[in-house]
């Protein structure tokens, strides 16, 4: 099979991730409830991935990584959690449902309104669009990183800018570029960053998390064993315990630290070069074929590894079965959790196949990807 | 029980702040280890940083110095 639905999952992890996960599944304890060896050595592999998590997003205060089961639950906690009731926020008609959900939800029961800031025919907003919707009750931007559906990028160093002048909490979800481009939250002045752990980070499904900048208020979720205070009725005000009751996904943290470290060693100029080329070459061997739209701004200054595209007029899920059955190819159809992104690109009906390319991906498998896709279209 | 006798416990706000200390003490040679929270310390994290009485100048002289975060200092005969 080749498998170009990474922007869902990467399937393919680097070695080390998968062999520190089996490790920990035969050694570890549970962190943070205990001085025996075990649990020590698990709070200190706990520890150490907040640690590289921090660096790798310039995060000031290891103790501010939040670790949760993934982006979305990590974007509730952020927009139910540091969001003032009866405020204006200011979103993009580019965000998955992991965002436009909760911020619904907010709208429903603490009275928030919202502003959405649109894109233009090639799906790109404009970050300077986001200051003229700015009002008086404006108290929050969220913000995608970049697009789940097209790869398209938001300049969020812009939008943070314009945050920071405006005194507006500024909370990113990193969904799709974590791991895949460069993010410094005190470069990009982000106050909250959403992560998950098995996409661009390349660890395992489960985890996931959120980078708080200091002085940042997220109220809790959820309350519960903290394995500290056990004698206070109330979960303890400290990060990251103020976020993370209950046993953690320690299993899987693990592998998340050690796919963070092949990243770190790696370089993410260097996965953000290849998914660029892998997606470049993809875009190139079928820009020119006869009824292929592309919704993604592939020749962009800076893109992710994703390509969206149909064919003709035809039902992207029957394209996909296609690409599936007849070709091996695994790639997404249909509506991809972003309502209003179909509705600007005018996809909602049709859906729209998307092609995405990992750290791992071949050259040949972007090339079967355009033979395929090729004869698709000349039937 | 083993004989008691006085050592500094240092307690925490939470079990990154114990790990921190761990890290940098281990890392920089610095005396003690973590152990679960003595019984005279009520509040905090369920873990301790334990050393020796005559270490405490300089481990909090290097916590102040390197910023390292930590709840209270105790002298227990434990």
């Amino acid at each position: 099979m080749i498998y170009l639905d990474n922007a869902a999952t990467t399937m393919m992890k680097p070695p080390c991730m998968v062999d520190a996960v089996t490790k920990a599944l035969t050694t570890m304890g549970n962190a943070s409830r205990g001085a025996h060896e075990t649990s020590l050595s698990a709070s200190r592999v706990i520890f150490h991935a907040r640690k590289t998590i921090a660096e790798l997003f310039n995060c000031k205060r290891t103790d501010h990584v939040i670790f949760t089961s993934n982006a979305t639950e990590a974007l509730n906690i952020a927009i139910r959690g540091a969001i003032k009731p009866d405020s204006h926020v200011i979103t993009t008609v580019l965000e998955h449902n992991s965002v436009l959900r909760p911020l619904y939800l907010m709208e429903k029961e603490k009275g928030i309104s919202l502003s959405f800031v649109n894109c233009d025919d090639k799906g790109n907003v404009d970050a300077a669009d986001f200051e003229n919707l700015i009002d008086d009750k404006t108290s929050a931007i969220v913000c995608t990183h970049a697009s789940n559906l097209t790869g398209n990028v938001v300049d969020v160093k812009k939008v943070g800018e314009i945050a920071n002048r405006h005194g507006l909490l500024f909370i990113v979800d990193a969904s799709q570029t974590a791991g895949v481009l460069p993010i410094d939250m005190e470069d990009m002045n982000i106050d909250i960053l959403c992560f998950t752990g098995h996409k661009g980070l390349m660890g395992p499904q489960g985890t996931g998390g959120m980078c708080i900048r200091e002085g940042v208020e997220v109220e809790t979720f959820k309350c519960g064993g903290s394995g500290v205070h056990s004698y206070d009725k109330e979960q303890p005000r400290d990060y990251p315990t103020r976020l993370e009751a209950g046993t953690l996904n320690s299993h899987g943290i693990v592998g998340l630290s050690a796919s963070v470290g092949f990243i770190k060693e790696t370089g993410v100029e260097n996965i953000k070069a290849r998914e660029e080329m892998l997606a470049l070459r993809f875009y190139n061997g079928i820009k020119n074929i006869d009824g292929i739209k592309i919704y993604s701004d592939v020749e962009a200054a800076t893109h992710t590894g994703v390509v969206a595209i149909n064919i003709k007029d035809y039902d992207s899920g029957a394209v996909a079965d296609t690409l599936a059955t007849d070709y091996g190819i695994a790639v997404r159809a249909g509506a991809h959790c972003a309502p209003k992104m179909h509705e600007a690109l005018g996809t909602v009906v049709q859906g729209a196949v998307r092609f995405s390319f990992s750290y791992y991906s071949k050259e040949e498998e972007a090339d079967a990807a355009i033979a395929a896709v090729r004869e698709i279209a000349n039937e | 029980m083993r004989e008691k006798r006085l050592q500094l416990i240092i307690s925490f706000e939470s079990t990154a702040h114990a790990m921190a200390v761990e890290e940098y003490c281990m890392g920089n040679g610095l005396p003690g280890r973590l152990i679960p929270v003595p019984k005279e310390i009520t509040a905090g994290c369920g873990l301790a940083w334990k050393a020796d009485i005559t270490q405490k100048d300089e481990l909090l002289k290097a916590f102040a110095r390197e910023n390292i975060e930590y709840d209270g200092v105790y002298e227990l005969m434990i």
